[in-house]
């Protein structure tokens, strides 16, 4: 029996900046549904992987495959070819993105954060936008907070603002990362369960976390990068329980307090 | 020194001075309006990926502004009809001052652009904005939010700088005042008229734009 195709499928991947090897030959395949996490010091590539991913880097070799699209790139004569704006542009509508600054417009309020994308992008008349944004908002329990500007809302609710504005565009793959890297402690915990929340309802994530604790609850499957390769994967319960490589054990031992 | 102030001369002609404020103000509106055109066009091409239009936004900028506005103006009247092209004095002094006005406003825009936070264009891309799309819901509102202070310097020179067209016979403040001064010989009180009018002028603009900036809270 033939394994269904997957939602995601990178193979080879290699980045470099300037004479710096980022990534150096990745393979990762997400299926729907899937929640994976991608944990690993700083500088292994973990943030580059989903830049790629969301096409706001380029990259020297190798494909992302999204939903049987090859993204990014065309091939003409075994030569490869960045594609236009237009065509990036619809791509990169596949996929949400969730920084760890958050990001959002800071002359629009929280529902026209969510709406920009939906008029524009998905030229939805404005009172289905607005509709869309109210629900995205209640869901992640903003509601109150539609028409309050980005300047007014606490870390916590901007970044809750922006798993909205990336959820609502019904994109195929959502990738966060580090989504509370930049967030007080105490604020921490509502955006990893709004996060939670979405996983359950069956979106497909890609997450760049330094979060153990939340990758091993929230995760079908957990990857280890170092170096700009992928070192290990698994399932978390033994990615986390049970490392295989002397390295993954070490990085655990150095993040684990 | 024996100068004793007699203001009724002045005033006798006070509404020529008022016209001549309203065409300065005019002429100041229309230029400036063209020139914030030339200028976001000009400044978007500044921070463009592609080198011919940062080249040439770059030309435009060096060529306007280290020219003074009377040479610009007086090339504009005076020298542009020998090549053919025939402008009355008002299209020539306001098509020097928007060229002019366009150049400082480039350099303003310019820094309010390089103020929009990288991450905030690529959370616009991230979810399928194209670059133009990007560039006008979410670059050019932060952008002109940003530039408004210095904005509001900007227009207050080029209005006052309407001045520069009595030199080629525009009927504004100016121009008006120095006839009423040669007309009359009140020269202090001429000046001093017509300086207050500017001043009173400026205190408005500038009132106006501090209204812009607080309808618009700094994010």
């Amino acid at each position: 029996m033939n394994k269904p195709q997957p939602l995601l499928a990178i193979r080879g991947l290699t980045k470099q900046f300037g004479a710096v090897e980022v990534l150096k030959g990745v393979d990762l395949d997400l299926d729907q549904g899937d929640v994976v996490s991608i944990i690993g010091s700083s500088g292994s590539g973990k943030t580059t992987l989903l830049r790629c991913v969301n096409l706001l880097e380029e990259y020297q070799g190798g494909d992302i495959v999204l939903d049987g699209e090859t993204i990014g790139y065309r091939s003409v004569n075994g030569r490869r070819h960045r594609l236009g704006d237009r065509a990036l542009s619809r791509q990169r509508a596949m996929t949400g993105m969730v920084f760890q600054s958050f990001n959002l417009f800071p002359h629009l309020s929280a529902a026209g954060n969510v709406m920009l994308g939906l008029r524009k992008v998905l030229k939805l008349p404005k009172a289905e936008a607005r509709a869309i944004a109210e629900t995205w908002l209640a869901r992640v329990g903003l509601a109150a907070r539609a028409d309050h500007y980005p300047s007014q809302l606490s870390g916590g609710q901007q970044q809750r603002v922006a798993i909205a504005r990336a959820l609502a565009m019904n994109p195929k793959l959502v990738l966060l990362d580090e989504v509370t890297s930049a967030l007080d402690p105490e604020l921490v915990q509502e955006v990893l369960n709004t996060v939670k929340g979405i996983a359950e309802d069956g979106a497909t994530l890609l997450i760049v976390t330094h979060e153990m604790r939340f990758a091993r609850d929230v995760s079908s499957r957990v990857v280890f990068m170092e170096q700009g390769r992928i070192h290990e994967e698994g399932p978390a319960a033994e990615i986390f329980g049970n490392p295989k490589s002397a390295r993954l054990a070490e990085f655990l031992r150095n993040t684990r307090h | 020194m024996e100068y004793s102030l007699h203001f009724g001369a002045v005033w006798a002609s006070f509404d020529r001075l008022l016209s001549g404020l309203a065409i300065g103000l005019a002429l100041a509106v229309v230029a400036v309006a063209i020139g914030t055109v030339l200028g976001l066009l000009a400044a978007f091409a500044a921070v463009s990926p592609y080198r011919p239009l940062r080249s040439l936004a770059g030309l435009y900028v060096a060529l306007i502004r280290n020219l003074p506005l009377l040479v610009l103006v007086l090339l504009a009247y005076f020298a542009l009809p020998q090549i053919g092209i025939a402008l009355d004095k008002y299209q020539s002094f306001a098509g020097a001052l928007a060229l002019y006005s366009g150049a400082y406003l480039t350099e303003v825009f310019r820094a309010g652009l390089l103020s929009v936070p990288k991450g905030v264009i690529e959370a616009a891309r991230s979810i399928g904005l194209t670059r133009l799309q990007t560039n006008v819901s979410v670059v050019a509102p932060i952008m002109l939010r940003n530039a408004l202070p210095s904005l509001g310097n900007t227009f207050i020179g080029m209005f006052k700088d309407s001045s520069i067209a009595a030199a080629i016979a525009v009927p504004e403040l100016t121009f008006e005042a120095r006839k009423i001064n040669v007309d009359t010989f009140r020269v202090i009180e001429t000046w001093t008229v017509a300086s207050g009018l500017y001043i009173a002028a400026c205190v408005v603009i500038a009132a106006l734009l501090r209204g812009l900036e607080r309808r618009f809270p700094k994010f």
